[in-house]
This record gives structure tokens, sequence and C-alpha cells, in this order.
């Protein structure tokens, strides 16, 4: 298997070769040169063409008025539409969807999600009940159904407190990936003055089949240490039952319980290991900075004005990544910034970042993440009273309400579909009229044969898609709900891409050289 | 279903014949049978009924007749024409109804009328006293006798040739009984008068007399010819049956029985060794089976329930009744292999063994190299027999039937019963080629009735096939635009659920606007580009502008497109909608794409403010004129004093300055964009401390009061590990940040000493934390007694 490049493809001893690809122009000139460099030398092979998810006519016809449509024997698709990530997460991947969507009104990933939806309904069933917000979700429901963010949310700027979110935050979960700097992971031995350091990343999958990180993952940070501790204690013990175990029985089942301790020992290490490498980010001064001026602004304090931490992050050259979003959450939360402040941020980011960054701005601002205040007033307290999004007691140990993801803000796209379950959107009428796009709801009829009455205590599954993109402390919220006793509703995510507040405005990023 | 064989019937030495039901009927008959005129179509074709009275009884016309289809679906509707005097189907199953004026009707499955033709001018004063329809390989034949005692065929009712046939001679009376025969390809009557045989062929009309015929006959009451017109029975006054060739030449056996005014019909199997005539009377059915070489026959009775019809069929006859419909045949041999009592044919050894292991297909195994095919052939054929014998579809055929008949010939009957949805099925289990299959299907389809408006003909497609999974409507209209119904074909795509299938279709219909909005309306992009590029290549670029305008999707997808494969045509595109904001992007972004010299960066540049400026995003345009003056100074700057200066931003390009020792040229562009004081302040420290140009530096904190305090200076110190010049800045601090900046120092005493001064909590849990060295301990000491103090207060 090897990644697309241009020129020849690499020598190899095979007759057939398959092309997986996305239906994208330009990749379509990259498999015609392949081929077209390779039909010159050695005895011909066959080629195969897979798209994924969807065959499209365009690229078939390029690669016609490239000459080379001919070669290839099998023209197919894979439709991968909807990849399950976890038992409750399903994700389409296609990293451009949120800037598609809103920047270009290009409503290809729209299509997709509908289809895997169909898909989805398909295998297991109609789904009876549809509740959307936004404008996109509307176009999906016109092609088939679910939920959306169109609230250009604020909770995608800040840092999300869970520990999951902060490793995506901080080295990023590839296809729930991640890799780490390697230091921390050299096991410690004498007289090995750390020279020879793996250089190499290291690299982990992290998901709900390792039993403490299904435990740790959607904790908030600050609880990750005790169960961290707890569990190095049980351990231990299970370690020291070794020398209470002296029947060749005792033994025998001690054994047999070694490699699953030994692949918790194992676990536990890899965890102590980035909570420390975690922890030496969140400690640092600049980091509870940051968080204080985002908290700031989700409380609304001083969204109003020129923030001096922006200021002097800028001065500092630090990140672009950091400065956007954190410009951009104060825009969120004050409804936009006075002409005054915005212009004055963006000409500093353009003096210090460069120019080139006013395509970046201007994306922003069409994205309406980024704008001037118009007249009116700022909803936001509005909407952060009704929805209740600032809390300010949190519990991170036990947390009560899903406000603990990012120590005191509960995502707003959770928190609708909280209040959807209970006690409807009815309630919240009003607010759903003040954040963007329209909301709705569809019912599809089912057979009457198919109904069911849902028995005392069987959980009302409801299948979220986020369109645009979902962020860990979302997924870590919906499931703290999924696991509230008296909630009655299991969370099923869907969405266009994982991601964070960073690859989200990378997303809308545009650099022209 | 323990025994299959309870209803065989044993007759003559090898053969039994079995007769079961097929369906119980549903019609709902007001008069008795006998009353109707009643006509079966062959090969378990339709039922058609009329009732008969209101022309026996000549004034009872106040009573409509009604005429009645049945089973493939039922329809009826009054009978207005004039008196009919018989009925038939064609071999295509239209209805043929012969009018006492020599006048055909013809009517299709549904009771949709065809045409009409006449039997002759002669009729007219003659009326008709009875008619025949007959089926020939060339199709199907009508044949009258007038009322003048002549008779006129048609040996092809499509083709229509009428022959009328010689006189016979001193014919008085009608016949007593007449057929018409066909016998090598040519049509001809037999009839008889009393006692004699005539017959008739289109010159000669010549006295017959069969072979071997008992002496003693007075008079021919009936006669019946098989399916394949090969034989012939005849049955006289006395009870006396004759059965031979159709040809009279050969006489195959005869023997007597009680009946009087019988009703037969033939009843064998192609290549059967046995034949069998079936004679219905009163309420009784008889199965006279002749035995090859013996002149004896053997009789099997059946009783019947009520007054029966009795259609020939290939292998065998079909019964109806008002309450049921039956088929009575000869077992065939397989089916006889199977069950008769201790039979080891393989076919019984299969049943033991299925019956054993409840596997059909186990059974292959007792055959030694036996191919699969025919296995496979006959389930499905077996599949497909089944399905059409549904009630609702009521096609009852057996397999000989059905091999006789043809799947081709099947399919067009479906056809005919506008089954669409099962006749597609069928060939697509049967995976029959394109063109035999569903295409001809479609052809011979709905799509051609020429007559019928094209919303009437979609609609009507549309209620028979529904959303039958696996019928493409774009077939459908692809079939129709074929035939030349462009309009059919588009309203038909309507019914298509499936955009894919629609638009390449309307494209080739040049319905490319149509084509645009129904890819649109799927919300499949890629649909939308395919049409985007048909139409660019079909419109001129004006109205190819103008139709992306109305479709603002569109419009944006086909900006895409060109963002990434045509860059100027995204710029006419802007130009168009007087979209300025976007050209002004569009310019910033070929600033740096597409010119490479400054001059041509900076006009283009040029061309991105006057943009902005007609957007009127001051902002914009302001920072693009800034970039260009940036740009035209950065190329000074690499004049004057070399280095890398391009494409630096402007922070980037004073930090250079400085760390080049050009500090006057710096502040010079600070000033010249106006550099906020704050930013410049940290700019200046940055590069100082990287420099390590410490003596500058401080020159630098001094020049006048800091806007960034002083904190900055000893945090970048520290970070150079210039502890030294850190402590100068330290003592500059303001007093809220000065315990930090003494801490970072490392000066704990002293920061302990400001926090205590400052009475601030927080602070002194900093200082607290920061004690950790050995020495630290006094200090430790003197934080915890001034928090004691601090609490005693």
């Amino acid at each position: 298997m090897f990644t697309l490049k241009g020129s020849r493809l690499p020598a190899a001893d095979v007759k057939n070769i398959i092309f997986f690809v996305r239906p994208r122009l330009e990749l379509m000139d990259i498999i015609a040169e392949n081929v077209l460099s390779e039909d010159k030398r050695g005895p011909a092979r066959d080629f195969h063409i897979l798209f994924v998810p969807r065959r499209s006519l365009l690229c078939e016809q390029r690669l016609k008025d490239l000459g080379v449509l001919g070669s290839f024997i099998h023209r197919e698709e894979y439709s991968l539409d909807l990849i399950p990530f976890d038992g409750d997460l399903l994700s389409m991947e296609s990293e451009g969807a949120f800037k598609e969507c809103y920047l270009e009104s290009d409503q290809t990933s729209l299509y997709h999600a509908a289809k895997g939806l169909m898909t989805l309904q398909a295998l297991y069933g109609t789904i009876p009940q549809i509740f959307g917000k936004g404008e996109c979700a509307r176009q999906v429901a016109n092609m088939m159904i679910r939920m959306k963010r169109e609230f250009t949310g604020s909770q995608n700027s800040i840092f999300p407190l869970t520990y999951e979110g902060l490793i995506d935050e901080i080295y990023g979960i590839q296809n729930s990936y991640v890799k780490l700097p390697p230091e921390k992971f050299v096991p410690k031995k004498q007289g090995d003055g750390g020279k020879d350091l793996p250089t190499e990343a290291k690299k982990l999958q992290l998901n709900s089949a390792e039993e403490l990180y299904a435990e740790i993952r959607d904790k908030n940070f600050n609880a990750v240490g005790s169960v961290l501790s707890k569990k190095a204690k049980v351990i231990s013990a299970a370690f020291e039952e070794r020398h209470n175990a002296k029947t060749v029985g005792e033994i025998k089942q001690f054994v047999s319980q070694l490699p699953h301790m030994q692949a918790a020992r194992g676990s536990l290490a890899n965890h102590t290991s980035i909570a420390e490498l975690i922890k030496d980010v969140t400690t640092s001064e600049d980091f509870f900075d940051k968080l204080t001026v985002e908290q700031e602004f989700m409380s609304g304090i001083d969204t109003d004005k020129v923030n001096s931490y922006i200021e002097d992050c800028i001065a500092q050259k630090h990140p672009l990544i950091k400065v956007l979003r954190l410009v951009c959450l104060q825009s969120v939360c004050n409804s936009g910034l006075k002409q005054k402040v915005l212009d004055y941020y963006k000409r500093e980011i353009l003096q210090t970042y460069g120019y080139e960054h006013i395509l970046t701005l201007y994306n922003l601002e069409k994205a309406g993440l980024l704008k001037p205040q118009t007249g009116g007033r700022n909803n936001y307290p509005t909407i952060r009273k009704t929805l209740r999004l600032w809390m300010d007691d949190v519990n991170e140990q036990n947390p009560t309400d899903i406000s603990y993801v990012y120590s005191g803000y509960a995502p707003l796209s959770v928190r609708l579909a909280q209040l959807l379950s209970r006690p409807g959107w009815r309630s919240i009428e009003e607010v759903l009229r003040i954040l963007p796009g329209p909301h709705f709801e569809e019912r599809q009829p089912l057979p009457t044969g198919l109904q069911k009455k849902r028995q005392p205590g069987e959980n009302r599954v409801t299948l979220i898609f986020f369109l645009g993109g979902v962020t860990f402390a979302e997924i870590a919220a919906l499931r703290f709900l999924s696991q509230l006793e008296d909630g009655g509703t299991e969370y099923v995510i869907a969405t266009t891409k994982l991601m964070n507040g960073a690859s989200w405005i990378e997303s809308l990023m545009e650099k022209p050289f | 279903m323990d025994c299959y064989t309870a209803n065989w019937n044993p007759l003559g030495d090898s053969a039994f014949y079995r007769k079961y039901e097929l369906y119980s009927m549903d019609w709902d008959l007001k008069e008795e049978l006998r009353d109707c005129l009643v006509a079966a179509a062959p090969y378990g074709g339709p039922l058609v009924s009329l009732l008969r009275k209101p022309w026996r009884k000549e004034k009872a016309a106040s009573v409509t007749a009604v005429l009645e289809i049945y089973s493939a679906s039922a329809c009826l509707w009054p009978w207005k024409s004039g008196p009919v005097v018989s009925l038939g189907w064609s071999a295509e199953e239209e209805l043929l109804c012969v009018q006492e004026d020599g006048g055909v009707l013809v009517y299709g499955l549904h009771g949709d009328f065809r045409r009409h033709f006449s039997m002759g001018n002669e009729v007219l004063q003659n009326r008709v006293l009875d008619a025949r329809i007959f089926h020939t390989e060339f199709g199907s034949g009508v044949a009258i006798l007038t009322g003048a005692h002549r008779f006129t065929l048609s040996a092809n009712v499509s083709d229509l040739k009428l022959r009328r046939m010689p006189e016979v001679p001193g014919l008085q009376g009608a016949p007593t009984c007449w057929t018409a025969l066909c016998q090598d390809r040519v049509a001809h009557i037999l009839l008889a008068v009393g006692p004699d045989l005539y017959l008739l062929d289109q010159s000669a009309c010549s006295a017959v007399t069969p072979f071997g015929l008992a002496p003693g006959v007075s008079s021919f009451l009936q006669m019946a010819v098989s399916f394949t017109y090969r034989h012939l029975a005849l049955f006289t006054d006395t009870g006396y049956i004759w059965m031979g060739t159709a040809s009279l030449k050969e006489k195959l056996c005869e023997f007597n029985c009680n009946i009087r005014a019988p009703r037969s019909r033939w009843c064998s199997r192609p290549r059967s060794k046995e034949r069998a005539v079936v004679v219905a009377w009163e309420r009784r059915l008889m199965v006279g089976v002749m035995r090859p070489r013996a002149s004896s026959i053997l009789g099997g009775l059946f009783v019947l329930d009520e007054d029966s019809y009795l259609v020939p069929e290939l292998d065998g006859v079909r019964i109806f009744s008002r309450s049921t419909h039956e088929f009575l045949h000869e077992v065939p041999v397989a089916s006889e292999e199977i069950f008769k009592i201790a039979s080891m044919a393989p076919g019984a050894l299969l049943l033991e063994a299925q019956k054993e292991y409840e596997a059909a297909s186990f059974g292959k195994c007792f055959l030694d190299r036996f191919p699969p095919d025919s296995f496979v052939r006959m389930c499905q054929d077996l599949r497909v027999l089944n399905a059409i014998r549904d009630y609702h579809i009521g096609i009852p055929l057996t397999y000989s039937q059905y091999k006789q008949l043809t799947i081709q010939v099947l399919l067009d009957r479906l056809v005919l019963r506008r089954l669409y949805p099962l006749a597609i099925q069928i060939c697509e289990y049967l995976r029959l080629p394109e063109v035999q299959g569903v295409s001809r299907i479609l052809a011979h389809g709905p799509v051609q009735q020429k007559d019928v408006s094209d919303e009437d003909v979609a609609r009507a497609i549309n209620q028979k096939l529904g959303d039958t999974p696996g019928v493409s409507y774009s077939d459908i209209a692809a079939r129709a635009y074929g035939c030349g119904r462009t309009e059919l074909a588009i309203k038909l795509l309507e019914y298509e659920p499936r955009s894919g299938e629609q638009v390449p279709l309307l494209l080739k219909m040049k319905r490319s606007k149509l084509a645009l909005s129904k890819a649109i309306e799927s919300g499949d992009t890629d649909l939308v580009f395919t049409v985007l590029l048909h139409l660019k290549n079909e419109l001129n670029r004006g109205d190819f502008f103008m139709t992306l305008r109305n479709q603002p999707m569109a419009l944006s997808l086909y900006r895409q497109f060109c963002k990434h494969q045509e860059l100027e045509t995204l710029k006419d595109l802007y130009n168009q909608d007087d979209n300025h904001q976007e050209l002004g992007s569009f310019h910033i972004r070929a600033s740096y794409a597409a010119e490479e010299r400054i001059e041509g960066r900076v006009a283009a540049l040029q061309t991105a403010a006057d943009a902005f400026y007609k957007a009127k995003n001051e902002f914009a345009a302001k920072a693009t004129e800034d970039q260009m003056r940036l740009l035209r100074l950065q190329r000074r700057l690499e004049d004057e004093l070399g280095g890398r200066f391009l494409d630096l931003s402007l922070h980037d390009t004073v930090t250079t300055l400085i760390l080049g020792g050009h500090n006057k040229r710096a502040e010079q562009l600070a000033r010249d964009f106006r550099i906020p004081d704050k930013r410049l302040w940290w700019l200046k420290l940055t590069a100082l401390a990287d420099l390590e140009d410490w003596e500058e530096l401080e020159k630098f904190s001094k020049s006048k009061k800091s806007p960034i305090g002083y904190l900055p200076f000893v945090e970048i110190c520290m970070k150079q590990h210039n502890k030294y010049e850190a402590k100068k800045y330290a003592s500059r601090v303001g007093p809220e940040q000065k315990v930090k900046a003494l801490l970072l120092v490392g000066d704990v005493a002293q920061a302990a000493d400001v926090a205590i001064e400052h009475r601030n909590e927080a602070e002194l849990s900093l200082v607290l934390s920061h004690c950790t060295g050995a020495t630290d301990g006094a200090t430790a000491d003197k934080i915890q007694r001034a928090r004691a103090q601090a609490q005693k207060k």
C-alpha cells in the first residue's frame, strides 16, 4: 500500500494495481501521470480504481480527457461513508466539510452525509423522528435527516479540559492514533545517559477497547490523576498477590491473570506518561493565562474591548491559530466585535503574521466566526443564561453536568441535544430563534408493524449527526449524558469529521504560497 | 400432500390421468354458465363470458348484456354493439367478437377497443349463424357459417384475407356440426350433414368418409379436433365415437357409449403413446383412452358438480365451471416415475431422499455425471411457473405448455396484462439478455401506445409499477425517447427516484437545464458538475453564465471547480456578479501565484485594492495598499542592504532590520506603518534579547517608560539565562508583578518580603511553593509567621 504520488509508481512485482481515491480532480491528474509513466516500461499491469465514497462522473470524464480511462479494468466505488471509530461514534473523516459547507456552499459532504444516513437506515431501520438545527441540516433532511451546528460553535475555539480533548488539542489525534514525543516513554535505566533517545514519535492507538482509556478518556483532566494513582495501587496490589499464592491452583490462577495484568500495567504506564506530558502543558503559566481569558470570554467579561492577553500573544508572535481561536471566541461571545476592535485585531495580525492572511481573515468572516457587531444587542448572554452554558460551580471529579468537559462551559450543541430529549425544544423556542439557521422537526412514519412500544428501562437511542465536525469534548459530554442513570437516552454520534479547535480553524485558513 | 397420487386415475396400460383444481373461480356470474357465450384462450389464457340470452329470445333486449373478461384483470363493460355469435381469443390474446352482421370487433385484454373488420358484405344480408376462432401456425383465424349455409374464413386475422369456401352441394339446412381444420398450412372446413362428411378447401368441396367407420351412422353430432390438428374425434347420435387422424385416413379406435349431446375435447400429451378424448355430457366427464394397435377403448369417468366448459390445451384440458377451474391431464412420465408404487427411478429415490433430508438438491448426487445446468434451469422454470400461477396473475401453465409457448411469448403476455414488474423480475431472474428481456418488455410495453397522452401513459406506468424495487424508470424513459416520445420520457423520469439515472438521459435528450435542476435537487454534487461541464460546452459563455446565475448552488460549485481548474473563468464569474470582495481576494491570490516580478505583484495588488474599494471594504483596501508599500520597501531594502526581505511580514521585517543592526530604519518603518508602541516594544525586546545585545536593550529600556511593563524584560533575560541582566529589570517591575519577577530571578527572600508587605495570600502561596532549596527554610518560616499574623488580625 502506497500513498498517491506523482510521476512513476514504486517498482513492485505485481500484476494488479488498485487506486483508492477520493473523487477529486487533482487526484485524477496524479493517477493519470502514474498510469502514463507506467505504460512505457516493463510488463503490462492491470489498473483498477476504487472511488471512496462514491464514483464520480466528473472524475471519470477527467480520466477520459487525460486518455487513461480505458486503462482501468474496474472502476468501482467503495461506499465508505461513515467510518466506525468506537462503539458509539461514527465519522466521515472529510476534513474539508466545514469549509465546503460554510465557505464555499459546496454540498458534497452533505450529500455524502445523507447517503451515509440512508445506509444506516437501511441497516437499522427508519429513523422515526428527526430534529435539526441549521441551514445545512435542513438540506440534509431534504436530501434525507438529524442535527447540526450552524450556531457557529464557540465551543470549538476554546480548550477542552477532558483527557482525550487535551491529548487531541496538544498532540492531535489522527484517525484514533496519537503521536507523542518519545522521551517520556523510555524505560528509565541506570547509567543510560539518555544518549540514544528514540527519535521516532511514539504512536499509540486510543479507543474504548483499552479498559483504562475508556474509563478516563472523558474525564476532566483534573480527575484523571486520582484515577491513575488508584489504578496503580490496584495493579501493584494484584501483582503482590503472587506472594500469597501458595497452592499450585492459586499460582495457576495468578498466572492465568498475568497477561491481562501486564496489559493493564502497560496501559497504565502509557497513560501516566501522557498525563505527565499534558500536565507540563496545563500547569504552565501561559496555559493558565489563556484558560483565564477563555473563561472570562465565556462568562461574558470584557468581551467588547481589545484584550491585552491577545495583544501580547500577537506581539510575541504566538502561533497564529491560537490567536485566531481567541479572537473568534471573543467575537462569538460578544455577538461580533466593535468595528474598531475588529480592525485593530486584523491590522495587528496582518502586520505581524503577513498580509497574505487577509484571505484567512476573510474566510473567518465569511463563516461568521469573526464579524463586526451589527447594531442590535448582544445575544450571547441570553443564550448563555437560558441554556445554562456557563456553570460556576463545576465538580470536575464527579461531574453532575456536562459543563465539566470545559471546566465550566457546557457545549451548546450538547446542551441542545440534552434539552431535546427532556423537556423538548418547545421550551427553548426563543433561543432557537436567536441561534442562526432554522430548526425543524420531521417525522418518518413507520409501518404500524414496526412501531414498538419501548419497554420500561429500555433506552431511547438518539443519533446525533454533527455536520461540519465534532470535538472530543462534545463527544465526552454526550457520553456523560448516555451514562446518566435517569437520562433514558443513549446517544450515538455521527459526524463529518472529528476535530479540535485547531484543526477546525486550520481548515478555514488559506495560504496563497 | 401425503399422497401425491390420490387423484390419479389409471387409464389404459401405462397412463394415469389426474384432475386437480387450479383455482376456485371468483367470477361474479349472474346467469348459469350454459346461458353464456364463453371463450377461453389457450395456454392458460383469459376467459370471456357474454350473456347469450338477449339474442336467443329475440326481444328481450331490455337486459343489457355485459361482456366480462376474467383472470388477467377482471374487467367488464356493457355490450352495446350488435348480437354476438361467437367469442374467441387470438394468439396475441386479443378478444375477437364475431357479430351477427359479420363484423368482428377486436378488443385488447383490458377491454380496450383495438379494431374492427368485416367478414364480407355477403354476410350483411344472410347473418352469421355460427363462427369458430381457430389457431394456425400463422396466427388466429376466423371461420363463419352464414345464413346461406356458406363458409367464409380468414386464416389470419391480423393479415385479413377472406376466403369464401365453395358451396356444399345439396346443403339445405345448417350442418349438424363443423370445425375448422388446419392441414399442410392450409385451413379447411370439415362439416357434417347428417351422415355425410364434407371437406371444404379453397377450390372444392369433397365428400369424405372416415376410414373404418362403423356402419349405421345416421348423424354426426360433434366433432373435436386435437390441439395440434392432428387428430379428430367424431360423435354420432348412436353414441358411437370414432377417433382417428384429422385426414380421416387412419382410424385409431372406436367405441360405443351412451352419451347424447356431448361436448368433447382431445386430451393428450404431446409424444404420448396414449390418445385420449374427454367427453363431457350433462355433469359427467368421460376420458376415453385409446390403446394403440387395439380397437378397444377404456373409459374413465369423472363426475362434475356443475356445468363446465372444456378448454383444450397442449397437454390436457382445462375445465371450468361457476366455482372451480380445474386441469385434467395425463400424468407426465417423470411424475409417474417418481410417485408410482415401488418405482426405482432416480426421481423416486430423490423424493425419498428429500423426505429424509428435506433438501431437494441433495438428490443431484443420485445421478452420475449429471450436469447441473439443467437442474438449475428446471428450478428456475418452476419458480417462474409458480409465480405466474399465483391467482393474482392467473396463468396456469404446465411445464410442457410453457416450453411450447417459450419465455418470450410468456413475457409478452405478462406485458399485455400490464404486469411489468413481474415480467422484469422474471427477466432479471432468468438473466435474460437485455434485448430479449427488459428492453423487449418496455419496447412492447406501454411506451408504444401512441394513442394515449404522455401524461396518461406516465401515470399508468407509475400506477402499475409503483416503487417496485428493480424497476428502472429511466430505462423505460430511454425506451420512450428511443420511440421519439421525448415528452413522455421526461414525464417518466419524474418517477425515477435516482437522480443519477435521470440526469444522463436528460442530457442526452438535450434538456440540459432540466438536468441541471434535477441534479441540484438531488444534492449530488458530482452530478451537478457533470451537467455543468456539459452545459459549458453546449451553451455560449453568456448563456452559460446566465444559467448559473439562476442556480446559486451550481454557481458556487462551478466557482469551486474554476478555483482549481480555470482561474480566469473564476474572475469572469466574479466580474459578472460585481462581486468585488471576491475579486479582491482573487487578485490577492493572483499576486502570489501568478506574478514573479515585483512590478507585476504590485499591479495585481493595486487591482485588488481597487476592487476592495468598490466593495466598500475600506479596511481590506488600506491593508492591501500597505502591503504594496511594504513590498516596494522590502525590495529597496534588499537592493540596499542585501539579504532577504521579500514576503516577510511587517513584524518580521522590522525584526530583521533590528537583528541586522539597522535600528534607524527599523524605527522609521515602525513609524511609517504605525506599529503600536506596545507591540514595537515587544518586538524590540525580543530581537535585542535574541542578539544578546544587553547594552542596547538597557538603553532601550530607559528610552522611555515601558508600555508593557518590565516583567517581560525579566522573563526574556531569564530565557537567555542571563540572571545578571534580569536582576537589573526586576527592580523596575511594577508592584503587582514584582513578586513574580523576583521569583523569576531566584530572589526568594526578597519576593517573600514583598509578598508579606502586600499581604497578598495568593502571592504568599506562590512564594512558598518556590521555597524548595535548603537555604529557603528561613524564608518559608517567615511566610508562615506572616500568615499566622494575618489570620490573627
